[in-house]
């Protein structure tokens, strides 16, 4: 596509009252972008409601398409339209694919494999601690993370992936110049240099919940698999996972105990006869399966992993588990105690053998905390720390 | 005829002698009344006139005048009416001249000539008793209250015609018309009938089973006077665990129950006959109450709760139900430990040194941090803790979380200790504060302010580093850090340790009060 093109497919991407299969047909029956913006009103009345022309015309003649366009090029921010052939192979291919697609960053290439990973915002230890982990070791493979940026689950393992020396996507249900959650600008700010940050909306959109389901469609849309970490029942990532399978992705779930809410989707998916996740190495073996059919892939993988080493190499050196090893004796007695559940001193006490008294343990699970191994989620509530 | 009585009115927790002048002229018959005077005195005009007739003294067809001097300061209460009575009845010539000179009356008239209650008794006699009078009488159910002040003979009179009788009577006959009554001070904090533990049994700490950290910290709040907030489902024993703590103080000394007594009397709470309180006191106002009953106040200014939990401890349940104008109001009689209350008719300072402790539910529901049983979503815990004003917790060092008590527990639950045993530590850390804190503004760990807290919490170079690591680890805030330094200080005083530990730190670390955990 030419830069004459894009200059005015970005004036058409920005328009915000047309729909996805309008923005389609308008385009094909013009030929091209240009050709809808010469059309005129009259012509555009054909596809489009009385409504939508009138506000078509209005949002045209304060839209100078030239400048406009610069100014996004400026804020480094690339449009790709379906009919791109930079657009990414995998979306152009789901149900309803967003016309057009505004990406800050680099996207990866189509021949990696990319894994979408999602969960509850609300989240437990539980999941912070699996999401990390499952974010990392993907990053670590060179797998691509591709999430929604949220709070909880989703933000975790992009942090993590990254941190594995990976690449991450991340989909916005808001314009791709608006961070959101603001909370998350640092990981907003990593993304864009590993990775890309991505959003079917107009920049500028503010984050409006109706942006939110059509947004997840992109995120299972760009993976070739989907990870459910923690999930209630009727919950937003159940909507996703809906999407995915529309869509053909293969649906995976990290299980979780039958007594814990926040376990309940996934394990309900277990039941529907979705894969589970067992361990993050274990994942990755299937995802590769998934793929054998492409030998060429792993020759690449391989190659992509041998960097990815190199990144983070010295993530080896201190596992969890050597610096619990590290641990003097109480302390470590008093972490094996914990667990991904918030759980009380006196709980912790009962597991434990009579030499220790509540006080010992306070500041056993005090000076776990101040070793960022444990968490006080509430006043007397500790917990194994995920994140 | 003209006649001078002896009275005293309030002002705030204090009083001032108050000279009631009565004069009878010829004239068109009236009776006046001057001297700023509130609508209660002013009725005391007919009060004083039906006793008077009831006993069969009436007054003549005269020009009364009673002027209340000073007669520029604001007087309320019924307390005058018996002064103008006996003035009225001088005046008229029934008393013999100097009858009723240096004796100062306090005391409500009945219609039927009875003598009732009054309010602010001690103080009024503590006043008179400084301005160098040596005698008083007043009603039955105030004597005891009168006695404790030394150095003044208190009679006790239950009618107007006893007092009429005793003044007319000679000085050998007065000593069998109205009773002197003394009460044994020393004897109010001992074991007698009117003694501490006469009082009934208070609620003592054995009787909670389980919640051992909220034991800990009623303790460690207690010892070192820090206030303190308690979270958790309903019926953990948060209020049982509140009523107790004033078990655990050291008992008021006679100066403190003197100050208490004041209050309690100003407010006209004293029982009939009670002489001093001498428990420390406990309130427990509803969350409904307004700004005026909690902080003091009204047209004509009155102690409000936190006066009357002077000395002892204020009980706030269900703390975000509270109107946040009350809570809010808070902040300054907690830093000043008394609150200035102006109004049009006055300036008056009110005691409030309380130990605040509140009692709330961890969120809308009760249950969190319990996931599978919280339904409540992060934004309705951040409201709900929101309603909570900052300042008042930052005003908070302490913070524990109660559990719900499961049967086996309540059942099999070994007996907590007494609440004599915690006193008796807490006594002993009270101690060492005194000695570190003699000479200076301080009294308790709990009031170290920042700017000095280097010098009262050293720490080692070991422990130095622990609370660095602490307060990257933590997240702290500048506020939160001096805070786990002063309630570390209280821990090390009940250890008996000179210098603050690591593990006094950890454990001050663990009830730091935080808006983390709710999303705050």
């Amino acid at each position: 596509m030419g830069e004459r093109e894009k200059i005015y497919a970005c004036w058409l991407c920005n328009f915000p009252n047309a729909g996805n299969a309008q923005l389609h047909r308008l385009t094909e029956a013009f030929g091209g972008p240009e050709g809808v913006y010469y059309a005129g009103k009259e012509q555009w009345g054909q596809i489009l409601t009385q409504n939508q022309v009138n506000s078509l015309s209005v949002y045209t003649e304060e839209w100078p398409p030239e400048a406009k366009y610069r100014e996004m090029q400026e804020e480094g921010i690339e449009l790709l339209t379906i009919s791109d052939r930079d657009y990414p192979e995998r979306l152009r291919v789901i149900p309803d694919a967003p016309y057009g697609l505004f990406v800050r960053g680099k996207l990866p290439a189509e021949d990696i494999p990319a894994v979408a990973v999602i969960g509850a915002r609300e989240c437990s230890e539980y999941g912070k601690y699996v999401a990390r982990e499952l974010g990392n070791a993907l990053g670590h493979h060179g797998v691509v993370v591709v999430s929604g940026m949220a709070k909880g689950i989703d933000g975790i393992s992009q942090e993590a992936a990254l941190e594995g020396g990976g690449i991450s996507l991340g989909v916005l249900g808001s314009g791709v110049d608006v961070c959101y959650p603001a909370r998350n600008r640092e990981l907003y700010g990593r993304l864009m240099k590993a990775g890309a940050v991505l959003s079917a909306y107009p920049n500028g959109t503010p984050a409006l919940p109706k942006n939110f389901p059509p947004r997840n469609r992109i995120v299972s849309g760009l993976a070739d698999a989907v990870v459910v970490v923690e999930a209630r029942v009727r919950s937003g990532t159940l909507i996703t996972v809906d999407m995915a399978l529309e869509q053909g992705r293969e649906v995976y779930v990290v299980p979780g105990r039958v007594t814990d809410r926040l376990s309940d989707g996934c394990n309900g998916l277990i039941k529907q006869g979705a894969g589970v996740v067992l361990s993050p190495e274990s994942f990755y073996e299937e995802l590769l399966q998934l793929r054998e059919n492409k030998k060429e892939d792993r020759i690449r993988l391989k190659r992509r992993r041998r960097l990815a080493e190199e990144v983070s190499g010295d993530r080896e050196n201190t596992p969890l588990a050597k610096r619990v090893q590290g641990l003097s004796e109480d302390l470590r007695a008093v972490y094996q105690a914990l667990d991904f559940s918030p759980r009380t001193a006196g709980e912790i006490g009962q597991t434990l053998s009579e030499q220790y008294d509540d006080r010992a343990i306070i500041s056993c699970l005090m000076r776990l905390c101040m070793e960022e191994l444990a968490v006080q989620v509430s006043p007397g509530h500790f917990c194994r720390r995920g994140d | 005829m003209y006649s001078r009585i002896l009275s005293g009115a309030l002002h705030g927790v204090s009083a001032y002698l108050v000279s009631i002048e009565v004069d009878i002229a010829n004239g068109l018959p009236a009776f006046l009344m001057v001297g700023s005077l509130s609508t209660e005195v002013r009725e005391s005009r007919e009060r004083v006139t039906v006793a008077l007739k009831n006993v069969g003294l009436n007054l003549p067809p005269k020009r009364i005048t009673v002027n209340l001097s000073p007669a520029d300061r604001k007087k309320d209460g019924t307390a005058f009416d018996l002064p103008i009575a006996v003035g009225v009845l001088e005046a008229m010539g029934m008393i013999p001249g100097g009858g009723a000179e240096e004796t100062l009356f306090l005391g409500e008239l009945g219609l039927d000539g009875e003598l009732k209650k009054a309010k602010g008794v001690l103080p009024v006699i503590q006043a008179a008793a400084e301005a160098g009078i040596r005698q008083c009488i007043v009603p039955r159910s105030n004597a005891r209250e009168a006695a404790v002040v030394p150095g003044m003979t208190v009679r006790e009179a239950g009618n107007i015609l006893d007092i009429l009788q005793y003044l007319t009577a000679g000085a050998e006959e007065r000593r069998h018309i109205l009773k002197v009554v003394s009460v044994d001070r020393e004897g109010l904090f001992g074991t007698g009938e009117h003694g501490r533990r006469g009082q009934g049994h208070p609620p003592d700490f054995s009787e909670v089973t389980g919640q051992e950290c909220a034991r800990r910290a009623a303790e460690i709040a207690a010892a070192g006077f820090h206030h303190l907030l308690m979270v958790g489902p309903p019926g953990a024993g948060k209020s049982m665990i509140a009523k107790r703590i004033p078990g655990i103080l050291p008992p008021l000394t006679l100066e403190e129950s003197l100050e208490v007594t004041s209050v309690v009397s100003v407010a006209g709470l004293m029982e009939e006959g009670q002489a001093l309180v001498t428990q420390r006191p406990f309130r427990s106002p509803h969350h409904t109450i307004s700004q005026a009953a909690l902080i003091g106040g009204s047209v004509v200014p009155r102690p409000g709760m936190i006066s009357l939990a002077h000395r002892g401890v204020l009980f706030l349940d269900e703390l975000p139900e509270f109107q946040r104008v009350a809570l809010d109001a808070l902040r300054q009689p907690i830093e000043d430990r008394s609150v200035n209350i102006a109004r049009v008719s006055g300036n008056v300072t009110y005691p409030s040194d309380f130990m605040l402790v509140c009692a709330m539910n961890p969120c809308p529901c009760g249950y969190y941090p319990d996931t599978n049983r919280c339904k409540c979503s992060r934004t309705q815990i951040g409201k709900y803790m929101g309603k909570v004003s900052g300042p008042i917790l930052d005003r908070i060092d302490l913070c524990v979380e109660l559990q719900s008590v499961d049967y086996s527990s309540l059942k099999m639950g070994k007996k907590g200790e007494s609440s004599g045993d915690i006193r008796r530590r807490v006594e002993r850390a009270r101690q060492v504060q005194k000695q570190r804190f003699q000479g200076t503004a301080y009294r308790f760990n709990g009031d170290i302010e920042a700017a000095v807290i280097d010098r009262y919490c050293i720490l080692g170079g070991e422990e130095q580093r622990c609370m660095e690591r602490l307060y990257t680890s933590l997240q702290l805030s500048a506020r939160a850090y001096h805070r786990i330094l002063r309630v570390a200080r209280t821990i090390a005083d009940l250890d008996g340790a000179e210098q603050i530990r690591t593990e006094h730190l950890m454990e001050a670390a663990f009830y730091r009060p935080s808006l983390e955990y709710w999303g705050g």
